[in-house]
């Protein structure tokens, strides 16, 4: 019995970490911290800004997960406490962002995700999406996105 | 006759409460989005953009919240209510302007707003701390952005300081409204729902007053404030932003994406 709550939980977290995000597909639901808890008949999970556009559409992706993976019967629920924090990005999801050419959050200046230059300016407070801001290194010469630090 | 009980009557303190939060963050998030596309430049087209959608965001939460007693979706009261029952403050409803006067009037309600959810974090309602934890955060860069422009364009050319004061003279008549205490808020304040703010306003209007001087901009004379709008008096300009705003839901009732 316990041995089968646990792989269902387990089996649960397995079809979450092949749910991208829509914004940064590198990046899992599960990499990205807002799946905040996992039962084997629940998920609960938070937003990230509470204007983020993609918030249906991961919903949506996330019950499409669950059904196709034979967990039509667990509901999924919203919660916005406690509020989310990119200190939730696991250490896989900072090492993707980085890879994929998005500086990971950090609290102090962050450095090119290129050539790892900490000779960089920050362009504009606001990017592409709400998380992200605009830099540019001023060593290479390249532009690139910084996940802000929330 | 059926006789139709006046709007404030129907509403407890704590639904009008969230209605004058939730309808702030909407109208000013409608007039924010009003420049998606004609920002003077890219990257301020996009920052205004980031802060409407932050701003739409907190009104979905607070609007769905608002309605969740009666069973109303945040869109039917963001949709299908009329000018007369919208209780945001007149500042948030002024038209864009120029770029000085978005940001003016982007400085005056951001520092109160942020004021505010810092304070709003101990309310007696759950809902409202979980909201005020979530929105602080955002509201800290809507904060930041409009300090640093007003700061930029104060201290810039002779024209865009010109500008800059011209814009918090226009907006400077509605900042009274942001600390006034009228029955409702009387009553959502002594039950711990709601921050007095008038025990900020002191320390607001120190802020400003400091991020003036940075500036380099006086503080504009006081003039007869403007009140009403918490109780559904507005100025003419919001039924036109609701016009816009409404038009599609209102016409096609059963569209939807």
């Amino acid at each position: 019995m316990v041995t089968e709550i646990v792989d269902r939980t387990e089996a649960i977290w397995t079809a979450l970490a092949n749910v991208p995000d829509p914004e940064i597909p590198v990046l899992s639901v599960v990499d990205l911290g807002i799946v905040r808890s996992v039962a084997p008949d629940r998920v609960v999970v938070t937003t990230t800004y509470t204007g983020c556009p993609a918030s249906d559409v991961i919903e949506r992706s996330i019950r499409i997960a669950l059904d196709q993976a034979g967990f039509a019967d667990a509901t999924l629920e919203r919660a916005i406490s406690p509020a989310w924090t990119t200190d939730w990005i696991t250490p896989e999801g900072r090492s993707k962002l980085q890879a994929y050419g998005i500086a990971p959050p950090a609290r102090s200046s962050p450095r090119c995700p290129q050539c790892r230059s900490d000779d960089v300016l920050e362009v504009s407070r606001f990017g592409s999406t709400p998380c992200k801001s605009m830099w540019r290194c001023a060593a290479c010469l390249e532009p690139f996105e910084q996940f802000k630090c929330h | 006759m059926a006789t139709i009980a006046p709007v404030d009557a129907r509403l407890d303190a704590r639904e009008d409460y969230l209605l004058r939060l939730g309808d702030d963050a909407l109208v000013l998030g409608q007039r924010l989005s009003e420049l998606c596309g004609h920002g003077p430049i890219l990257e301020i087209d996009i920052s205004l953009a980031n802060l409407a959608l932050d701003l739409v965001g907190q009104a979905t939460l607070l609007l769905g919240e608002a309605g969740a007693k009666e069973d109303q979706g945040g869109d039917r009261l963001a949709f299908h209510r009329d000018v007369l029952d919208f209780k945001n403050c007149l500042l948030v409803e002024q038209p864009n302007g120029d770029f000085a006067q978005t940001i003016a009037r982007h400085l005056l309600y951001t520092t109160w707003q942020h004021m505010l959810l810092q304070r709003l974090q101990q309310s007696s309602d759950r809902f409202l701390v979980e909201f005020a934890h979530k929105a602080v955060k955002e509201v800290a860069y809507h904060r930041a952005l409009a300090a640093e422009w007003t700061i930029r364009l104060g201290d810039g050319t002779g024209e865009s300081a010109r500008r800059m004061a011209e814009g918090l003279d226009w907006t400077w008549r509605f900042v009274p409204e942001l600390f006034e205490v009228d029955e409702s808020l009387h009553s959502a304040i002594e039950r711990g729902i709601a921050p007095d703010p008038r025990s900020f306003e002191d320390e607001y209007r120190s802020v400003i007053a400091e991020v003036l001087a940075q500036a380099e901009l006086a503080i504009p004379s006081d003039q007869r404030p403007i009140l009403g709008g918490r109780r559904g008096h507005h100025t003419e300009h919001l039924g036109h932003l609701l016009a816009v705003m409404q038009f599609l839901p209102r016409t096609h009732g059963e569209v939807s994406w």
